[in-house]
């Protein structure tokens, strides 16, 4: 087993035993998806229509809950220390940590959306459509979320300031993650998908490196 | 195998506060040495230095490998066994888990219950840490330590929480990294018990 798969392993056990990563995201989700047809009532149309765009924040909201442990239990218990002097470079801790953190809320998030689109009304082309978007997506919301995890991890309440520095990270996911919906529901080709891949791709590929740079940062304080 | 470590110069500031400057020393294989100070004079600080964690405001640090020095932080890191005054433990991993995981970690294939004899804790392996007393964890820290086979171990407060025999268990394994080649510098306010070389930290006429 590789340091990287060790620390990923590890990671995935840490979620499952000690709790708020998988249930919680997939309450928290489930709760909107329900909430908001019930608030905004029954006209199919109007639902249809704002669907996708709700869905999206509520994934996105939703991964976002147990965001700020991601690396502070690590950093206040003493093992980032002994992770910064492992074989696996911080970079790799950091990717490891996203990858875990994305099995763990993004992946299961994009398998219960299907059922939720049913509150929507979304037909079928359409609930495909954001399945695909959240599978393309949510990768970009664990990376952009492991940055500020990183920048946050030594602050007592940085759960607080967490959502703020990255939910406007997440505005191009958002846009672009309901733009492939849209696509499918008017008709009207916007190349939603082209923006979608080329973020997540970016972000996906640079969030490793500001996240390690930002423990290292940490771990200097 | 690494030769030796040296420092030359070093200052160490946290906040405003100065807190030693101009440390020298050098630590050659098999050597340890004690650093001594008051609470609060930089032991801690001086460790994470020489780890890599703390930036290098001046002076080197350089670790000296058949003939070559390797002085950037994270070059050096991969030499360091560390045991720091957090345990890194998880409370819901049993005893044999924590240890697994940090040897996959290092690509390092030990005999575990081997290991966990040797610090007394053979009984506790199937025992989530959550259950582990202070100087269990302590033993289960060093256990790690051992595991990872690293050639400069930096100990912070090795003898803390520990009992008679724990702190017989640590001068013991000291002397046996030292006997190996192993080089160690321990933040200590009781002797090691070796016949080794003693740096006293901090600048009381600054913090005066």
């Amino acid at each position: 087993m590789s340091p990287f798969s060790a620390l990923l392993a590890r990671d995935l056990r840490l979620t499952v035993r000690e709790g708020g990563g998988v249930g919680l995201a997939l309450g928290f989700f489930a709760l909107v998806a329900t909430l908001v047809p019930l608030g905004v009532g029954p006209d199919m149309v109007v639902l249809a229509k704002v669907g996708a765009g709700i869905l999206w924040v509520g994934a996105a909201l939703a991964a976002l809950l147990s965001l700020d442990r991601l690396f502070q239990a690590d950093y206040e218990d003493g093992s980032l220390d002994l992770i910064a002097l492992s074989p696996l470079s911080l970079e790799g801790a950091a990717a490891a940590k996203m990858l875990a953190h994305w099995l763990a809320t993004g992946l299961p998030l994009t398998l219960l959306s299907p059922l939720l689109s049913v509150f929507f009304d979304l037909p079928a082309p359409a609930t495909a459509m954001l399945a695909a978007s959240l599978l393309l997506g949510t990768p970009a919301v664990s990376a952009a979320g492991a940055i500020g995890a990183s920048l946050t991890l030594s602050l007592r309440r940085g759960g607080l300031i967490l959502p703020l520095i990255v939910l406007p990270l997440l505005t191009p996911a958002v846009i672009f993650g309901t733009g492939m919906v849209v696509e499918v529901q008017t008709g009207l080709a916007t190349g939603a998908l082209g923006f979608l891949a080329a973020f997540s791709l970016v972000t996906v590929l640079l969030s490793p490196f500001v996240a390690a740079m930002a423990v290292r940062l940490n771990l200097a304080g | 195998m690494i030769a030796s470590l040296t420092a030359e110069k070093l200052a160490c500031t946290r906040g405003s506060r100065r807190l030693f400057e101009g440390l020298s020393f050098r630590v050659t294989a098999g050597q340890a040495l004690a650093l001594e100070g008051a609470n609060g004079a930089g032991k801690t600080s001086l460790l994470r230095l020489v780890a890599g964690f703390l930036p290098q405001v001046s002076g080197r640090v350089f670790l000296t490998e058949n003939g070559n020095e390797i002085a950037e932080p994270e070059g050096r890191g991969r030499f360091i066994g560390w045991l720091g005054h957090h345990d890194a433990l998880k409370a819901s991993f049993t005893v044999a888990e924590q240890l697994a995981f940090f040897g996959k970690l290092h690509g390092r294939t030990g005999d575990l219950p081997a290991l966990l004899e040797q610090v007394g804790l053979t009984r506790q392996a199937a025992l989530p840490c959550r259950y582990l007393s202070a100087g269990q964890r302590r033993r289960l820290a060093l256990a790690r330590l051992l595991l990872t086979a690293r050639p400069l171990w930096l100990l912070d407060e090795p003898f803390a929480a520990l009992d008679i025999t724990g702190k017989a268990l640590v001068a013991h394994l000291i002397a046996l990294h030292c006997g190996q080649g192993g080089m160690v510098i321990a933040a200590t306010h009781e002797p090691l018990g070796l016949n080794n070389e003693t740096l006293r930290v901090g600048n009381e006429s600054l913090n005066l």
